[in-house]
């Protein structure tokens, strides 16, 4: 599982990768390995208002329906309107291609509340240990505290 | 087709719209007589051109088409079906034959009452024994399924409440409970508030006290809860919900268990429902029609749904003069047809008959769970009622998922469990046998499934790649949702 | 008892691998305050034949057939079911059956789900249809709050009083309680079709829907298109409830005229009158809506070797997954009455289905003919009717209530709903209706 190191993450296992004013939102590899094979993703309009924790959108596997929360405040400037057509992407890259909004922000300072990379790693392991974890056990799916070839 | 595309139960069946030819009918009209020929139809202008899609076929092929269909089901008569929470028990013919009476089946709903008094009899005995049997003071037949029931029946607890100054916002509901519990409520405008189950699998009536406040319009309890358990200090949750002036709305969807065991009315019940089609063995159709009457206590009568049942004269009518009725819950009285069968089963069983259902319901399934405790893990140690919940604990070290024991089990003829639910237990697997099955079948199935677990352990992947013997194999969800396909196109 | 199989030897048995000594045991940890009170005051079960002659006789007090020949509909249908209907539902394969967990073992409700959900579609012009809801009233009753989730700051429906009353009503008891959508209720013109200039007064600000029956409770066929133009104008959806499905084989569907919802109540496909239930509520919608519809799903797929198999699908909206947050409360559907109709309109067919609708269109007329022949009696509304009509005659009920002791069902009286029509009745004659049973409902009527 991988955990990129420059970008921020909440305890709803978003992430957002943050430039100048503008917030990058997607889910992690973790919330993607979760709830398996994604069919289906609505996202908001550009223009639409987000507000921290509360959701903005759905990312929907063909057993579950999972909300996702605003990392930060602000003004949806730009959706993936890719995701739509292939929610896939949401497993293949979940860091990358399979983006979901862009923010312009309202308060930066809500950033502040975030975690980090190892931050994160350690919450997602102590909270698959607190839940007995259902998963199956992929072992060879190795836990990676690196940027991995991010664009 | 070639002589290898035969597979499994039956051979290929394509979808009706690919069968057929131009010109092919399956029904005849009657002749018109002289004087009705030459009566103008609807003008053109507001016809349509043309059914798209429709096929055509004689009725030879449409009935061939669908027998075809029906051995691709297992079913319960054909099958153990042991779903759990939903009470495949036997359906006896008899009462298809009774509800096809065309006494019954030919009588419009809207036949004044003096035509129809035998079915508002039927009615009116059907309602006095639901309320017999479960302690209540009045029925309604209205609603057409449990969840259907459920939503009326919140729907009179925010009546009451209304007229008491207040409809209250919230609702305590269990998290083991079914999503038809949660789904009513919000239907009702209420905010669900989720109890959490203790280490033993129940409800706490201390956690229930710390949850209840002035804005609590009522808990939704389902008794014996979904793992079969008894909720022992029901009387004690009921008392702490009314003490803030809360009510009590009993999920009535295990009924089948109580029968001469407990009364829901005895509990604090104010408001429950039964599911006809589970405990009182109406048939479950591939997923209706059911029928989920609704029975209250005296305070709660005045907010039943009309048009209700009431004597009038020597025989019975139907009034709709209850000023404080939440209305109609759907457009007549109930799903009749499933009421005569209803009736049927319960004339069939008597109070002797039903009481000894539920003691061999209950004795079922503390017999498979007995036999199975040592390949598979009991979910919580109390002891059960009608059915029995195991998690999945004993097969993640063997690599294999409570999914393929289910799909393996098809393969020796048995439907699978219930799994998944309740959502508490990892990996449910719930089994309900019903007092319907031999110990024969039982043990044929008990058989099966240690088989199943000794395979995992020994060949995990024909498990894992179950069902083998089917008229299709494991079916890709995934597409489905993705790329949905939902009519037929050409 | 014949329906349990347990032996006093397979009972010791059992209790024996349980460590048990009496069933008492199984149930010693329910509170004794319960179990000592839970005795049932029901008579000892009945042999079969008994049973069976219990149920005759009751049957025997409900008259029906010639003993009182049915002309009512107004929301229930006396159709013509073939035989081969009734035979497929009877098989304990459909019949005995639950809902599809395992689609590997229930291809054959699957299949028939999904022919069932192209027929409706086809039917009522709309891209998808469910698997059924309960009935026609039911159906309107999702359908508006369908509307409201699609325009959640909407703050009311328009609902056509010409639109079933029981439909009205449970529509009304489905939106009590749900803070911020009233129902209004829009009037009919003289011609029984929805007053178009009231409706235009109501539509700012814009209502989440307009709902009218197609045909309306009185038989009479809405003029669809311009009403989709005026709701679409608005900013609202429109929304079409057709409690007599048979019109559909005759009528243009709704969604090709506009309609962005259509339900209907399924009866008249093969499903006996039964006094009301068990029915079958249609629905349908556009594909883009898809996701905000109540109700169970059938999708087509593919197996691990390849071939064609189905599935429910979309299972996200429904409340075994979003609980509270789900499209609506609805576990299943009417499954096996929804394979009814799928039987019926196999066997009705493309020409089938529009001929016998086509019938019903002449026998409602020469039903109405021969009421003003032999009656004087004139049709109450002048715009198109299917197979029903609101009829004036003096005295209406009185002679209703005659027309019952001389063995004739004549329709219903529509002053019961509707106090400006007490001297109506709504007749409804379908195919089944021979040219002498109109006779004997004029006679019947004749004071």
């Amino acid at each position: 599982m991988k955990f990129p190191k420059k970008l921020r993450y909440t305890r709803e296992h978003e992430w957002v990768l943050v430039e100048g004013n503008q917030a990058t939102v997607g889910v992690t590899d973790f919330a993607q390995h979760e709830l398996g094979e994604v069919v289906f993703v609505e996202l908001p309009k550009v223009g639409d208002p987000v507000t921290k924790d509360e959701p903005f959108g759905v990312v929907e596997s063909v057993k579950a329906a999972s909300d996702v929360y605003a990392p930060v405040s602000g003004e949806v400037t730009e959706a993936n309107d890719d995701l739509v057509s292939t929610p896939e992407l949401i497993n293949d890259d979940p860091y990358g291609d399979a983006w979901l909004i862009r923010v312009e922000m309202s308060d930066q300072s809500e950033l502040e509340h975030l975690m980090s990379a190892q931050e994160y790693k350690e919450y997602v392991e102590e909270e698959g240990e607190a839940e007995e974890s259902d998963e199956e056990e992929d072992d060879d799916d190795e836990d990676i505290d690196e940027d991995e070839d991010e664009e | 087709m070639k002589p290898d595309d035969a597979h499994g139960r039956s051979l290929d069946e394509p979808a009706l719209f690919e069968r057929g030819s131009s010109g092919r009918r399956g029904y005849t009209l009657p002749p018109l007589s002289a004087p009705e020929r030459g009566v103008e139809s609807l003008p053109a202008e507001l016809c349509r051109e043309d059914l798209p899609d429709f096929p055509e076929l004689s009725e030879m092929e449409v009935l061939r088409h669908f027998l075809r269909l029906s051995q691709w089901n297992f079913s319960a008569a054909t099958n153990f079906y042991p779903l759990g929470s939903c009470t495949m028990k036997y359906n006896p013919v008899l009462n298809e034959r009774m509800a096809r009476l065309g006494g019954f089946a030919d009588l419009h709903p809207l036949t004044p009452p003096g035509a129809a008094q035998g079915a508002l009899e039927l009615m009116a005995e059907l309602e006095r024994l639901l309320a017999e049997l479960s302690g209540m003071d009045a029925v309604s037949l209205q609603p057409a399924a449990g969840a259907h029931g459920e939503l009326a029946g919140m729907k009179m607890i925010r009546a009451h409440h209304l007229d008491h100054g207040n409809p209250r916002r919230k609702v305590l509901i269990p998290r083991s409970a079914h999503g038809t519990n949660p789904a009513s409520s919000a239907l009702c405008g209420y905010q669900v508030v989720a109890v959490e189950s203790n280490d033993r699998g129940m409800i706490d009536p201390a956690a229930v006290a710390r949850l209840t406040d002035g804005e609590t319009a009522a808990i939704m309890v389902t008794n014996p809860n979904t793992l079969g358990l008894f909720e022992k200090d029901i009387v004690r949750i009921a008392a702490a919900v009314h003490e803030k002036g809360g009510l009590v709305y009993l999920d009535g969807a295990n009924m089948n268990a109580l029968l001469g065991v407990a009364k829901p009315g005895h509990m604090g019940a104010d408001v429950l429902q039964f599911n006809l089609h589970k405990t009182f063995s109406t048939p479950h159709g591939g997923g209706g029609p059911g029928a989920g009457p609704i029975a209250v206590r005296q305070r709660l009568a005045d907010y039943l749904p009309v048009p209700r049942v009431v004597r009038a004269g020597g025989g019975y009518a139907l009034s709709e003069e209850y000023a404080k009725s939440i209305g109609r819950v759907r457009a007549f009285y109930g799903n009749f047809g499933m009421l005569v069968r209803a009736y049927a089963y319960l004339l069939s069983l008597g109070g002797d008959g039903l009481r000894r259902a539920t003691q061999m319901a209950i004795l079922n399934a503390n017999y498979v769970r007995k036999r199975l405790e040592d390949v598979l893990e009991i979910a919580y140690a109390e002891p059960c009622l009608h059915e029995c919940v195991f998690s999945d604990s004993k097969l993640q070290p063997l690599g294999v998922k409570t999914l393929d024991l289910a799909k393996r089990l098809l393969d020796y003829g048995f439907y699978a469990p219930t799994i998944y639910f309740p959502l508490i237990v990892s990996g449910a697997i719930m089994i309900e046998p019903t007092e319907s099955e031999t110990r024969e079948t039982l043990d044929e199935f008990i058989a099966a499934v240690r088989a199943i677990v000794a395979e995992a352990k020994e060949a995990p992947e024909r498990v894992k790649s179950a069902p083998h013997t089917t008229r299709v194999s494991r079916l890709d969800e995934v597409r489905a949702a993705r790329q949905p396909r939902l009519r037929w196109k050409p | 008892m014949r329906y349990i199989p347990h032996t006093e030897a397979d009972v010791a048995a059992m209790l024996g691998v349980l460590g048990r000594g009496s069933i008492d045991e199984l149930i010693a940890h329910v509170p004794e305050e319960l179990r000592s009170r839970a005795t049932l005051e029901v008579p000892d079960g009945l042999g079969e034949a008994d049973v069976a002659a219990r149920l005759t006789e009751l049957a025997a007090k409900n008259r029906v057939g010639s003993s009182l020949l049915c002309f009512a509909g107004a929301g229930a249908y006396p159709h013509f079911i073939p035989s081969v209907v009734d035979h497929v539902i009877l098989r304990s394969e459909f019949a005995t059956a639950y809902t599809p967990y395992q689609p590997e073992v229930s291809q054959g409700t699957l299949q028939a789900t999904f022919e069932f959900q192209t027929l409706v579609a086809s039917l009522l012009g709309l891209e998808v249809a469910n698997a059924s809801l309960y009935d026609g009233s039911t159906a309107t009753a999702e359908a508006v709050l369908m509307s409201k989730r699609l325009a959640p700051k909407a703050a009311r429906v328009l609902v056509a009083r010409s639109l079933p009353p029981q439909y009205r009503e449970v529509v009304r008891t489905y939106l009590e309680g749900l803070a911020g959508l009233e129902c209004e209720e829009i009037p009919f013109g003289a011609d029984g079709r929805i007053d178009r200039a009231a409706l235009e007064r109501r539509l700012s600000p814009a209502p989440a829907a307009v709902v009218v029956g197609y045909p309306n409770v009185f038989g009479v066929v809405e003029d669809l298109g311009a009403l989709a133009e005026t709701a679409r104008g608005a900013g609202s959806l429109l929304v079409t409830a057709t409690a007599e499905a048979m019109a559909l084989g005759l009528l243009r569907p709704p969604g090709a005229l506009g309609a962005d919802i259509a339900v209907g109540e399924g009866q008249s496909f093969g499903i006996p009158l039964s006094f009301g239930g068990p029915y079958l509520g249609l629905f349908a919608t556009r594909e883009r809506l898809v996701r905000g519809m109540p109700g169970r799903l059938v999708g087509e797929t593919v197996d691990e070797h390849g071939r064609r198999g189905y599935v429910l699908t979309l299972a996200t909206r429904e409340q075994h997954i979003r609980r509270e947050r789900a499209t609506s409360n609805i576990c299943t559907n009417q499954g096996l009455c929804a394979l009814a109709a799928t039987v019926f309109l196999a066997l009705a067919g493309r020409g089938g289905l529009r001929e016998i609708a086509d019938r019903n269109a002449r026998k409602a007329r020469y039903a109405l003919g021969r009421l003003r022949e032999r009656l004087g009696a004139e049709a109450v509304f002048s715009a198109p009717f299917f197979n029903e009509f609101a009829v004036r005659l003096p005295d209406a009920r009185r002679r209703h209530e005659r027309a019952v002791e001389r063995g004739v069902l004549a329709g219903v009286p529509l002053g019961d709903w509707f106090a400006e029509l007490e001297d109506a009745l709504l007749v409804c004659a379908t195919e089944v209706h021979s040219a002498a049973d109109v006779d004997r409902l004029a006679e019947a009527l004749a004071a």
